[in-house]
C-alpha cells in the first residue's frame, strides 16, 4: 500500500464515520479505513491524537494571476493553501483579464498542473469581463473546466441579466455564486454602515446592499431553480432571509469567512487597512447570528474569500485601499481554537462545512473518504500551538487582519491523491 | 513646562477633559498675545512646524501658519495637491520625506479619514489633524469650545444647536464629542437625510425641525450646506433647504436674546444664513476667527515636547 495513515481520529461526514481507525491509501485512492490494516504501507504517518478528515477545499479564493502576480501567483496561492490545510480551492474569475472565457480558463488550468500541488477549480464570469452586461460563454467555460459561474467583486446588478444567468446555468448545472452588493447602495463605503462609521467619519456601506441582492436571488433562484450560492454571507438580516426561504422549499446555499465570524467593525477604529474587506466587517449583532447560524449548520460552507493584496497597495488612507485579505493560512486554525475547542461547533459540522459540502455544491469528486475516492486528506492536530505570524506565509501577501494571534489546533499534513504536499 | 498626555491630536475623540481644559485655558493666556505691539513670543524658536495639506484650505492654513510664527516656530509650507498622489506618490511616501527634514510638529489636512492616524503611528513628529475628511477637525472644536466660553463664561449645561449637513462635516462631529464631554446638551439638526442615524451614540439629540432646537438653545451653530450635495438626492433643493432650515432674522426671534451664532465659515449667505443673522448684534463669527489663532497657539506649544512620545494602543 502507498500509504497508511495510523491510529488518527477519522472524521468522515460523508460516510457517518468518527471513530479512531487506520486509512489505507493507494494508486491515489483510498484503500480502507479499517481498526487495523495489517499490511505495510510504503509510507506510514503516525496519527495519533490527530483528526484525519476529507480534504479541505475553500470554495473562495483569489490567485489574482493572470494579471497580479505581485500580490499572488498560482503557484504561492496553492503553497498557501496546502500549508492551510486545503487539498483544492476554487479561484474567482476577478483577473486580469477577468476569466470570461476559455482560454482563460485553460491558462488557469495548464498553469496549475505545472506549479500547484493541490487542486485548483475555476469559476467563471457570469458576464462577459464581469461587466454585467452580457452572458460570458459559459458553456465553452464549462468544457474548459469550470466548475460555477461568479461575477465576484463586480456583481451583476442588472436583475434581467442575473434572472437570464440563473436560468442559463441550468443547462450547464452550475452553481451560481453571487457576491451580493447593490452598487449604489454601497457607493463609496469602505466599512459597515452604523455606529463606527459614525464614528470614524467613513463613508458606510450600508448593510441593506447585500440584504436586497440577497432576496433578489432567492426571487430569482425560485423562479429559475438554478443552484444558487450566497457569498461571504455577513449579516443577521441576510440569514433571516435566507432561513425563510428554506422554510418555503427553495433551496439555496450560503458561505461565511472567518472574519466575519470573528471580528467586528469596531476593530476598524484604529483605521487598520488590514481590516478593509467588503463585504465589511458587520456589528456584534451580525456576528453573533453568523456564529449561531455555523453551529446549527444553516451555513454550508467556511471560505476564506483570500484576497492578496501588496503592501504597498493596502499601506494607503482607509478609504482609498483595496478592500480584501489573506486567509488561506489562518482559516482552519482559527475555526478550530476558535469555536471547536469552544465547544461551539462540533469537528463533525467542522469538516462537512470544509469538505463535505462545498464538494457537493461545486460537484466535485471530493469531500469523503470512501473506498476508491480520490485520496485528498487533510491532518488536523487539534493540540497544535501556533501564532499567526504573516512573515511565514507562503502567500506573497501578508494582508491579516489575524497577526499575532495565539492558536490552540492547526493542520499539520495535507495530502492530495495520495502524496504528502505539506506537512508542519 | 504644561504638556499634552499625548503624542499627538489626532480627534476630539483621544482627548480627556482634563487635557481639554488644558488647550482652552492655555489659550486665554495666548489670546492676548494678539493685542500687543510685538505679536510674537519666543516659545517654539528653533522647532520646526510643517504644514502638509492634502486639501485646499485658506482659513485653517493661515490660521496654524500665524499661530506659528506667532511662536517663532521655523515654518515649511507643502501643499500636496491630491493630484501628485494621483501621480503615483503615496501619503507615506510624501511625508516620510518630510518626516526625514526632522520636524517637530506635523500639521495636516487629508480628505481621507484617518490619514493622520496613520502618520501619527508611523512617525516620531506630533501630528496635529487640521481636517481628515468627514472624520474630525479637533482645532475647530477647540476654538469653538473657546468662543462660548468667552461668551457664556462655561459650557457645561448649555444648549448647543448644531444645524445643518451632519453627515458630511466633520466640524459637527468634533463639536458634538467636545460639547458633550464638557458637559453640554447638544442637539443635532438638520434634514434627516444629513444626519447619520446613529448620531445619538455621539452624545447628541436628533431633531429634524429647526423651530424645535432654537427656542430653547444657548449657542446655535450653523453649518454649510454643500451645493454638491443635491446630486446625490440629500435634499431636493437649495431653495427647499433654505426655506426649512436657513437661519433668517424672523427664525432667529424663537431664539433667546442672548443666544449666540456661529458658523465655522466658510459661509453661504442666503443658503444656510442669512447675511442679517450673520453680520447681526448675536454673531460671534469673527470672534471664532480670532480664537482659532490663540487655540492653535495653545495646541503647538503643548506638543511642542511631545515628538517621539510612544502612541498610545489603540482599540485593537
Amino acid at each position: 500500500m502507498q500509504l497508511i495513515i495510523r491510529q488518527g481520529k477519522i472524521v468522515d461526514p460523508s460516510q457517518k464515520v468518527n471513530k479512531v481507525a487506520d486509512l489505507g491509501i493507494d494508486d491515489g485512492h483510498i484503500q480502507e479505513i479499517a481498526t487495523h490494516i495489517r499490511k505495510k504501507g510504503r509510507k506510514e504517518i503516525d496519527a495519533r491524537g490527530l483528526i484525519v478528515a476529507p480534504g479541505f477545499i475553500d470554495m473562495h479564493v483569489h490567485l489574482r494571476e493572470p494579471g497580479r502576480e505581485d500580490a499572488e501567483t498560482i503557484e504561492t496561492g496553492t503553497n498557501a493553501a496546502a500549508r492551510g490545510g486545503f487539498t483544492g480551492v476554487a479561484c474567482m474569475p476577478n483577473t486580469m483579464p477577468v476569466n470570461d472565457s476559455e482560454a482563460v480558463t485553460s491558462f488557469i488550468l495548464e498553469r496549475a498542473r505545472e506549479v500547484s500541488k493541490i487542486a485548483v477549480y475555476p469559476i467563471g464570469a457570469i458576464t462577459k469581463g464581469s461587466q454585467g452586461e452580457s452572458l460570458a460563454e459559459i458553456g465553452e467555460m464549462k468544457r474548459a473546466g469550470i466548475v460555477a459561474i461568479s461575477d465576484d467583486g463586480r456583481p451583476v446588478q442588472n436583475n434581467q441579466i442575473m434572472r437570464r444567468a440563473m436560468e442559463y446555468s441550468r443547462v450547464f448545472d452550475l452553481p451560481v455564486i453571487d457576491h451580493c452588493d447593490d452598487k449604489e447602495l454601497a457607493a463609496g463605503g469602505s466599512m459597515n454602515e452604523g455606529y463606527y462609521s459614525t464614528l470614524l467619519g467613513l463613508r458606510g456601506i450600508n448593510p441593506a446592499a447585500e440584504e436586497i441582492q440577497v432576496i433578489r436571488d432567492i426571487i430569482l433562484g425560485r423562479q429559475t431553480r438554478a443552484r444558487v450560492h450566497i457569498a461571504h454571507l455577513s449579516t443577521l438580516h441576510s440569514l433571516q432571509a435566507l432561513v425563510r426561504a428554506r422554510h418555503d422549499g427553495i433551496s439555496l446555499t450560503c458561505e461565511v469567512t472567518p472574519h466575519h465570524l470573528l471580528l467586528t467593525e469596531a476593530q476598524v477604529t484604529s483605521y487598520d487597512t488590514n481590516m478593509k474587506m467588503n463585504p465589511p466587517l458587520r456589528s456584534q449583532e451580525d456576528v453573533d447570528a453568523l456564529v449561531a447560524a455555523l453551529a446549527s449548520g444553516t451555513i454550508d460552507a467556511i471560505v476564506t474569500d483570500h484576497a492578496p493584496h501588496n503592501a504597498n497597495d493596502k499601506m494607503l488612507e482607509f478609504d482609498r485601499a483595496p478592500f480584501g485579505v489573506v486567509g488561506l493560512e489562518t482559516a482552519v486554525g482559527l475555526i478550530l481554537d476558535r469555536f471547536v475547542r469552544t465547544g461551539v461547533l462540533t469537528i463533525e459540522r467542522m469538516v462537512q462545512q470544509l469538505s463535505t459540502n462545498p464538494a457537493r455544491i461545486l460537484k466535485l469528486d471530493r469531500g469523503t473518504l470512501a473506498k476508491g475516492a480520490w485520496a485528498d486528506v487533510t491532518i488536523i492536530d487539534p493540540a497544535l500551538q501556533w501564532e499567526i505570524r504573516s512573515r511565514e506565509f507562503q502567500s506573497r501577501s501578508r494582508n491579516t487582519p489575524f497577526e499575532g494571534w495565539k492558536l490552540r489546533g492547526g493542520p499539520v499534513i495535507t495530502i492530495v491523491r495520495g502524496k504528502t504536499v505539506w506537512s508542519a | 513646562m504644561a504638556s499634552l498626555s499625548h503624542k499627538d491630536l489626532l480627534g476630539i475623540a483621544q482627548l480627556s477633559v482634563e487635557d481639554i481644559n488644558l488647550i482652552l485655558d492655555t489659550a486665554d493666556a495666548l489670546r492676548q498675545i494678539a493685542d500687543r505691539p510685538v505679536k510674537k513670543v519666543p516659545t517654539l524658536r528653533g522647532k520646526t512646524v510643517i504644514n502638509l495639506f492634502f486639501e485646499p484650505s485658506t482659513r485653517t492654513r493661515s490660521s496654524f501658519e500665524l499661530a506659528e510664527k506667532r511662536l517663532s516656530a521655523d515654518i515649511l509650507n507643502f501643499a500636496a495637491s491630491t493630484s501628485s498622489v494621483s501621480k503615483g506618490e503615496t501619503l507615506l511616501d510624501t511625508a516620510r520625506n518630510l518626516e526625514s527634514m526632522a520636524p517637530d510638529i506635523i500639521v495636516v489636512r487629508h480628505g481621507s479619514a484617518g490619514a493622520p492616524h496613520l502618520l501619527g503611528r508611523e512617525f516620531r513628529s506630533s501630528i496635529v489633524n487640521a481636517g481628515d475628511g468627514m472624520h474630525e477637525h479637533p482645532t475647530q472644536a477647540l476654538l469653538d469650545a473657546l468662543t462660548i466660553r468667552e461668551f457664556k463664561g462655561h459650557i457645561s449645561g448649555l444648549k448647543i444647536a448644531i444645524i445643518g449637513d451632519i453627515a458630511h462635516s466633520r466640524v459637527a462631529r468634533s463639536d458634538t464629542i467636545l460639547f458633550h464631554k464638557l458637559g453640554a446638551e447638544v442637539w443635532v439638526c438638520g434634514p434627516t437625510t444629513l444626519i447619520p442615524w446613529e448620531y445619538d451614540r455621539l452624545g447628541a439629540q436628533i431633531s429634524g425641525h429647526i423651530e424645535e432646537v432654537l427656542s430653547a438653545a444657548d449657542v446655535v451653530m450653523m453649518l454649510r450646506v454643500q451645493h454638491e450635495r443635491q446630486n446625490e438626492a440629500f435634499v431636493p433643493s437649495t431653495r427647499e433647504y433654505y426655506n426649512f432650515y436657513g437661519l433668517t432674522r424672523e427664525r432667529l426671534r424663537l431664539a433667546r436674546k442672548d443666544t449666540i451664532v456661529m458658523h465655522p465659515g466658510p459661509m453661504n449667505r442666503g443658503v444656510e444664513i442669512d447675511s442679517d443673522v450673520a453680520d447681526g448684534p448675536s454673531s460671534v463669527i469673527l470672534n471664532q476667527v480670532a480664537n482659532g489663532i490663540a487655540t492653535r497657539m495653545a495646541v503647538l506649544y503643548l506638543l511642542s515636547g511631545n515628538a517621539g512620545l510612544k502612541p498610545k494602543r489603540q482599540v485593537r
